[in-house]
């Protein structure tokens, strides 16, 4: 559907009462597979690295990864849920080329652990808490590329190339109850949901959670119900769409609020909702129709013969909730206090989905100002102009290295966002960009002095209008010095050097 | 009487991807109706106190540690498929969606 026929989203919002649900999959960053001892690393070459049981070649078996269900549990108890006392693999038939076995590895009707609710921050500081049903382990799928047709989408491709480093690694799959009362804040609360999920995983250590490389990827689902007047019997449900691998915190916003928009469109001119998967085009910003969900969806669940149960003990579980991480809230009103920043300024960090970024650049050395800086300034910018989340440009060790650069000054604040730049556009780390540039500040004194001396000599009256007090005078020559160094001159010291002369 | 409909047989092979002819549905149906009844007749002796299970061995909690192991070389993970481009498997463009 076309922008301009989507139904205005405050309109949308009078007429209907939105209801989310989301399903968020959480790459393990375990050294194996969940069920194999294949590596698992990301951006290895195609197929490498595999064993024969990723390949699903007949007489394989597939063995517990004892880690990835110590990370799971920890993730269930960080989300607040029970663990299972007993706990079943099951398969998940389907037929499609990136499962060489032809069925998923999942679980069914004994998670690992149900019955959760994690807690999210908004804007305005609003506490909200967001129901879980349950965290599953699985294993993911292999990568599929798409080859012909049109832009290596499936419509019209002539054929089809899998790779298979990704299948069988350890995925643990978050599914939320139906959140109701959302209304405007519906996009907003599916942001900071997942930036939640994502600050969880990361404290937790049990993923790399980038989101742009699909370590964490999220399935929004979607429905409108008309409001009724007062004393009215409350409607059903409406019908759903989900809208499948949305990539981005800025994308999940996006995609919930055009879905909001486009059910509403619909539904206001008497159609139907058609219950379905949905892409979500990340340069359109618009979703278009999958499959439909009828028997797609008839997995044929059953228990995988070829796995025992898993029976965490409670001395387990109780070493495991020892080692958790605080509590997201608690963390919060922790590094606030350790950075000092107003409410305001937290708030920033916050509501930019940045905390875990700041936190790590802190930790790789930045101060907590200038990690707060860089995130939610130039980084923030780029990341706009960019569509995409500023987690994807730029790692949390570089950005703290150009603060270090800045903090020894080295750099200036105009050289540092060259810098940074040049790190986004992939010319290496701070330091190499500063070094293959030719960034540096002219901290040589020396060389500054000389450049003074030719100023002054293209100016011979400013010293003594600077002795006769006219201090601003100065500014022609810093000025001069500055264009004559290419801006990588530090104007303060140059300034101090001009007013030595003036009083020698 | 557990009532396999020759419906669900077709829809059955159909997710299957299994060609049955009406003849072999029709004779699929009966059978399958008998197993389903002969399995139920299990019902009738379960009493609560016995627990489902879809195991037959009483072990539980087998582990492997989180070692990296052997693995095959890109020529042994390719040398079955039927077609590759020399690093990803070639498979025919499926209608389908991923999962």
């Amino acid at each position: 559907m076309a922008r301009a026929e989507l139904m205005d989203f405050d309109k949308a919002l009078e007429l209907f009462e939105p209801v989310m649900g989301f399903e968020v999959h959480v790459e393990l960053n375990t050294k194996t597979k969940m069920f194999s001892e294949a590596p698992n690393v990301f951006g290895a070459e195609p197929n490498t690295g595999l064993t024969p049981l990723c390949l699903g070649l007949p007489g394989t078996l597939p063995v517990v990864n004892e880690q990835a269900v110590r990370y799971s549990i920890s993730l269930g108890l960080a989300l607040g849920c029970s663990i299972a006392e007993s706990s079943s693999f099951a398969r998940k038939n389907y037929f499609y080329p990136d499962t060489p076995k032809n069925y998923q590895i999942s679980q069914f009707d004994e998670p690992i652990a149900f019955e959760g609710s994690v807690q999210i921050e908004l804007a305005d500081g609003t506490l909200i808490d967001i129901p879980v049903e349950r965290a599953h382990m699985e294993e993911d799928a292999g990568k599929l590329t798409h080859v012909g047709g049109s832009s290596g989408r499936i419509q019209g491709a002539d054929y089809s190339l899998v790779d298979y480093n990704r299948a069988g690694v350890p995925l643990v799959e978050i599914v939320t109850k139906p959140i109701y009362g959302g209304e405007h804040r519906s996009p907003e609360i599916a942001k900071a949901y997942v930036s939640a999920i994502r600050d969880i995983v990361v404290s937790l250590g049990i993923s790399d959670a980038k989101m742009e490389r699909g370590n964490l990827r999220c399935d929004a689902n979607v429905s409108l119900r008309p409001r009724v007047a007062e004393g009215v019997e409350t409607p059903p449900l409406g019908t759903r769409t989900e809208t499948k691998n949305v990539n981005s915190l800025r994308s999940v916003e996006r995609a919930v609020r055009y879905e909001i928009q486009r059910q509403a469109a619909i539904l206001a001119k008497g159609g139907s909702i058609t219950q379905e998967t949905r892409h979500w085009h990340e340069d359109t910003g618009e979703t278009s129709a999958g499959r439909p969900k009828s028997d797609a969806d008839d997995y044929r669940y059953f228990p995988e013969p070829d796995l025992l149960p898993v029976v965490p003990s409670a001395e387990l579980i109780a070493e495991l909730r020892a080692a958790l991480p605080e509590q997201p809230a608690v963390r919060r009103r922790r590094l606030k206090a350790e950075w000092g920043f107003t409410d305001l300024e937290f708030q920033d960090i916050q509501n930019s989905g940045l905390l875990t970024e700041v936190s790590e650049t802190v930790a790789a050395g930045a101060t907590p100002a200038a990690a707060r800086k860089w995130w939610t300034g130039e980084i923030a910018r780029l990341a706009n102009a960019a569509d995409a989340d500023a987690a994807s440009l730029i790692s949390a060790a570089d950005v703290a290295a150009l603060a270090v650069l800045v903090e020894a000054g080295t750099l200036t604040d105009r050289l540092a966002r060259q810098v940074l730049e040049g790190v986004i556009a992939g010319e290496g780390t701070p330091q190499q960009v500063v070094d293959a540039r030719g960034l540096a500040v002219v901290s040589d004194d020396g060389a500054l002095i000389a450049a003074i001396d030719e100023a002054l000599a293209a100016q011979p009256d400013v010293l003594e209008k600077i002795r006769d007090g006219k201090v601003q005078a100065a500014g022609a020559v810093i000025g001069a010095v500055m264009k004559a160094m290419k801006g990588q001159a530090d104007a303060a010291r140059v300034r101090e050097l001009v007013l030595e002369r003036a009083s020698a | 009487m557990s009532g396999i409909s020759a419906e669900q047989v077709a829809h059955l092979a159909q997710l299957a991807r299994i060609d049955l002819s009406p003849e072999e549905i029709l004779s699929l149906t009966t059978e399958l109706d008998q197993i389903v009844d002969s399995v139920a007749k299990v019902t009738a002796v379960a009493t609560p106190d016995v627990p489902a299970t879809s195991h037959p061995i009483p072990l539980q909690n087998v582990f492997r540690p989180d070692v990296v192991g052997e693995t095959l070389t890109l020529e042994q993970a390719l040398q079955n498929a039927p077609a590759h481009d020399g690093s990803r498997f070639k498979v025919s463009a499926i209608l389908g969606e991923e999962q």
